[in-house]
């Protein structure tokens, strides 16, 4: 076991580190002079050349990536160009907007998904499997910068139950969450019927008909714990969809979390504050998949092997 | 297995029909239709009626116009981003699969670190440092889209490798590359065809949300994903702005993921 959380631990540390570097380049991926680029052509000379010092860009590369990553190891990842505020402060202030819409939104797709998948696993190729399957290759095709509009549109300005945008209460969160969280309720409610009916034809399931339990407790008691397995790591994997979704979302609803500040800062120019952003949200992702592989590896020990 | 069987019923005269629609719209639509930009100022935020079966937009073009310039966009930009994307994905997984030995160690780890970033966010992040326009919504697309084709490549041939017929063909001294071009990659083709066509539904999404943010296509020509951003700013006076290139952009995804599943059920391969 201890092997096992090493190697985990380890190989998020190098694809941290290589996701730093690709981050890191991303500022000289600007076609032309990234500093003529955020000043604009206007820009007096002096302050073009302060700009390029202060950001380091006057240095040979290799200095600017070692420079990088000391600052990154001491949480210090410059300046927005912007607000003249330290990166590390406008990201304090973004992270739980975004961490709290994420979670409202994996809850409710958990809360859409759970059900349908099971209702279209136990009543397989009936009526209520087709109508529920239909729904989620429906939700898997409405991208969400066209189901937010559409959900303001009828339950903010038609029905007035909800605020249109902003982070004031908790009716504010439902329609962010509701559009980020569609999707991957579709994506997992196809897994949970795949995984379910797969575990369905295991000897235990037989023992456990055969033992005379009610067709409710072999489900929920005894096939569902085991589908649920998979569909872990697949969350894992899917939170990726999320966060990427979170930014589009946020934009939607002028939600101001990390995904907000991406665009906004994308828009304004703010290239440090972008790399800072991706940097974030990636980390997040990539910590968050080895956490999921951790607590796979203890649930289930044939995947330490 | 389940999965396929209940996707395999639906029909497939609608997917179908949906992407003979869309490419034909793409290929010959523009020149079919008037012009896309024509400004009327009296149609300004007319609904569907006689003048435009679909309305005009704030600036009185008309939307039906658009949705087909839009179509031809989202199409070149889809059709672009996969082939490309197939190419390079396949040759990197292909090889690093087939060498294995550090070569192999090398690219997985590059594997895993595009991996490790939530793709639309990539994208997003390209396309805002690149700038806008459509060569390079092209460009993030497939420096978000190789990877998946790489990873599904290199365990296709993993697993392939050994096979009897590929090591015959090492007996008799065939050369590496020819080994994987002709004895492995054939056997691959089926995984790769149906992973490519979610590629699609994936591709049409993230090229309308680019263009949604303000990142692709820029003004005038037309983009679903920038009609729906203009249209949102008028929802309540005049909602067939937002309705038809979002009805547009559904229909295309949700006929490119039922062909999807119909191929990944004909071609057996699972998902």
């Amino acid at each position: 076991m201890p092997t096992f959380i090493l190697s985990r631990l380890l190989s998020a540390l190098l694809v941290l580190l290589g996701v730093s570097c690709l981050v890191f380049l991303l500022i000289h991926l600007v076609p032309g002079d990234p500093v003529e680029v955020m000043l604009g052509e206007a820009a007096q000379p002096a302050d073009r050349e302060a700009l390029r010092h202060a950001l380091g860009l006057d240095q040979p590369l290799l200095v600017q990536l070692l420079n990088y990553f000391h600052g990154l190891l001491h949480f210090d990842l410059g300046t927005s160009l912007q607000s003249q505020r330290p990166i590390t402060e406008l990201l304090a202030e973004r992270i739980p907007p975004t961490a709290e819409l994420a979670a409202a939104a994996l809850g409710v797709a958990l809360v859409i998904a759970l059900p349908l998948g099971i209702l279209a696993a136990v009543r397989k190729d009936s009526v209520w499997d087709y109508g529920a399957m239909s729904v989620s290759l429906l939700g898997i095709s409405i991208p969400n910068f066209w189901l937010g509009p559409l959900l303001i549109l009828v339950f903010s300005v038609s029905l007035g139950w909800l605020p249109v945008s902003g982070r004031d209460g908790p009716g504010s969160l439902v329609l962010p969450a509701l559009t980020l969280g569609t999707a991957l309720a579709a994506i997992l409610s196809r897994m949970v019927r795949s995984s379910l009916l797969e575990v369905m034809h295991e000897d235990y399931i037989r023992t456990a008909r055969a033992k005379g339990l009610s067709e409710r407790v072999v489900i929920l008691r005894h096939a569902l714990r085991n589908a649920l397995l998979p569909v872990v790591t697949v969350l894992g994997l899917q939170l990726g969809v999320l966060l990427g979704g979170a930014v589009v979302t946020e934009m939607i609803f002028s939600w101001p979390g990390l995904g907000e500040l991406t665009i906004e800062s994308i828009q304004r120019r703010d290239y440090p504050v972008v790399q800072a952003c991706v940097l974030v949200i990636s980390a997040a992702y990539v910590i968050v998949n080895m956490l999921t592989d951790l607590v796979y590896g203890l649930l289930d020990p044939r995947v330490r092997s | 297995m389940t999965e396929q069987r209940f996707f395999g019923k639906p029909l497939v005269a609608l997917p179908a029909a949906i992407l003979a629609a869309w490419a034909l719209c793409a290929a010959v639509g523009p020149s079919l239709v008037g012009d896309p930009n024509h400004i009327e100022l009296q149609r300004i935020l007319t609904g569907p009626g006689a003048a435009g079966w679909l309305g005009f937009d704030d600036l009185g073009r008309p939307v039906w116009e658009r949705l087909v310039v839009g179509a031809r966009i989202s199409f070149l930009v889809a059709a672009l981003v996969v082939s490309i994307s197939v190419l390079i994905g396949t040759l990197i997984g292909a090889v690093s699969g087939y060498l294995g030995g550090w070569i192999d160690e090398v690219l997985v780890r590059i594997i895993d670190i595009f991996l490790a970033f939530p793709g639309i966010l990539l994208a997003i992040a390209l396309a805002g440092v690149l700038g806008p326009g459509i060569n390079n919504v092209i460009i993030a697309l497939v420096v978000v889209g190789w990877v998946g084709f790489a990873r599904l490549a290199r365990a296709q041939v993993l697993s392939l490798r050994h096979r009897e017929h590929v090591q015959a063909a090492i007996a008799l001294g065939v050369r590496r590359g020819r080994i994987v071009l002709r004895h492995l990659l054939p056997l691959i083709v089926a995984p790769l065809i149906v992973e490519g066509t979610f590629a699609v539904a994936g591709a049409v999404i993230a090229e309308a949300g680019l263009s949604f943010l303000g990142l692709g296509v820029q003004p005038p020509t037309a983009s679903w994903g920038s009609m729906i951003r203009d249209g949102t700013r008028y929802m309540l006076m005049a909602p067939h702005l937002v309705l038809a290139p979002g009805v547009a952009l559904m229909l295309v995804v949700l006929g490119v993921n039922m062909l999807g599943d119909r191929l990944r059920d004909r071609l057996d391969v699972r998902g």
